[in-house]
This record gives structure tokens, C-alpha cells and sequence, in this order.
């Protein structure tokens, strides 16, 4: 019996290692046929923005990683719209997540899902196991 | 209640190292079970056995070792995490042709499928830090 996973990720991707460790639970996790949810919110949410260049802090630049989850079965992607907005930025600024939709002709779909803080309350509140990083 | 643990952050320097081990003897002293102890992030310093804080104050590894003894309690560190910051046993001092471990006894090091599943077999999954 498969239960509801969500992996809350709160921090910028660089500053600490967080968001890094963070994706390797999710990319290990997605092994075990659980349903999976990811949300990005506070500065959580540079994590997913596009044209990421890490070449001058000298990391290694795991953006890319994000662009797989589909392939992992990892598509129910949360973003919060506050989040976003509070920062200057829009969906425009994240890289565009998909998923190859297997039951629809491999129809390929949106992994995010912008949602308000209210929403993704209620969505917390489905969740059985919450990982917070 | 069955309650899996996972700690985020090492010992002394956040409040969170102290918070899961008062977490644990708590759940402990009112009957609950603890599946598991996943230490993950800077969490893994807690299982060094090298640490020593002054005299006056806790040693928090010691707590763990004591309670994992008297509960039987799985104390798990995450193998990434630990190599990343060179907390590593003996088995693995050998596989890595490394000088020296620093594994408490009463600690166990495996991967990331142990807080997953720590999360699958649980009542209820404890976040402490980070």
C-alpha cells in the first residue's frame, strides 16, 4: 500500500547543502513505488529556476537533476505562487518540469502545479509522510 | 505509536540533536515504539565517537549509545552524508583505504532506502532540524 510522500524543500539550492541532500532522498525514494509529492516554497523555489551557472562558487550545478524527475515517476511538483511573487519571479523564471503521461500515449504534461499557500495547505494536509529540508 | 526519527543536524550546534534524543525517551517512557533513527545532513556527527564535549556539559553521542543499549533502539547514518564529511566505520575505513573510523559503536551506517522506509513502516515520521 502505497502512501503519500512530500518533500518540502524551503532553501536556495547553494547556500547550504539542503536542497542537494534533498534530491537525493527523492531520486533514492522514487525506488520504492510511494506516492510522491515535491513542493518548493520560500526560498525553496530559486531551486527549480532555469539558467543556473554555479562556475564561480566552484559546486556542482544539480539543477539539471530536476529537468529527470519525470522520468523517475516524480510529477506532482508544487510550487507556491507567494513564494514566487514575494521573490520577483514568475513560472517563466523555473525551468519547464514535464512528465510522459504512459496511460496517454506518452502525451507529455506539466510537472508544476502553482498553487497559493492556502491550496497547499489543503495539500499537506493529504499527506502522510512529510520530509521538510 | 510507532515513531520513525530522522535528525538534520549535528550535535551542539543546534538545539534539534538535543530535541530528538528528549523526543525519544519521552515517546519511550509512555510505551511508543521507535522503528528507527535515521541521521541525515550534519545529523551524522552525532555518531562520531570522537567528539569531547567538556565535562560539564552532555555528551550527546554517549546518550545515544545508552539508550540504542538499554532500547535496542536502530540508529542509522546515512552512508552519503557521512562519507561527504568523513564520518565513516570500520568496514568502510578498509573498502576506502582510509587511516582511522569514527563510528560509535551502537550506530549502523547504510543508505537513503533506510528513511524511506523508515517513513513506509511508521506511524508517524519526526523531522528534527533543518
Amino acid at each position: 500500500m502505497a502512501k503519500k510522500f512530500m518533500y518540502i524543500n524551503r532553501k536556495a539550492p547553494y547556500g547550504t547543502v539542503y536542497a542537494l541532500e534533498s534530491l537525493e532522498v527523492v531520486l533514492i525514494g522514487a525506488a520504492f513505488d510511494q506516492d510522491v509529492s515535491l513542493a518548493f516554497i520560500g526560498d525553496g523555489v530559486y531551486q527549480l529556476t532555469k539558467g543556473q551557472n554555479t562556475k564561480a562558487i566552484g559546486q556542482k550545478n544539480f539543477s539539471p537533476v530536476y529537468m529527470a524527475l519525470g522520468d523517475y515517476d516524480v510529477n506532482k511538483i508544487y510550487v507556491e505562487k507567494e513564494s514566487l511573487e514575494e521573490r520577483g519571479l514568475s513560472l517563466e523564471d523555473l525551468q519547464h518540469l514535464v512528465w510522459e503521461d504512459e496511460d496517454n500515449d506518452y502525451e507529455e504534461k506539466d510537472s508544476i502545479r502553482l498553487v497559493s499557500r492556502a491550496e497547499l495547505t489543503d495539500v499537506l494536509d493529504e499527506q502522510e509522510v512529510i520530509l521538510s529540508f | 505509536m510507532k515513531f520513525s526519527l530522522q535528525i538534520n543536524e549535528g550535535p551542539y550546534q543546534h538545539q534539534a540533536a538535543d530535541s530528538a534524543i528528549q523526543f525519544t525517551k519521552a515517546a519511550l517512557a509512555k510505551g511508543h515504539e521507535i522503528f528507527r533513527v535515521f541521521f541525515y545532513h550534519d545529523g551524522v556527527n552525532n555518531a562520531t565517537r570522537l567528539a569531547i564535549p567538556p565535562q560539564d556539559d552532555r555528551n550527546i553521542t554517549a546518550e545515544w549509545v545508552a539508550l540504542q543499549k538499554e532500547h535496542n533502539l536502530d540508529l542509522v547514518v546515512c552512508i552519503a552524508a557521512a562519507q561527504r564529511r568523513g564520518l565513516i566505520d570500520e568496514d568502510e575505513m578498509t573498502r576506502q583505504g582510509k587511516d582511522a573510523n569514527n563510528i560509535s559503536e551502537g550506530f549502523r551506517i547504510s543508505g537513503l532506502g533506510q528513511l524511506i522506509e523508515a517513513g513506509i513502516e511508521a506511524d508517524r515520521l519526526i523531522v528534527f532540524g533543518a
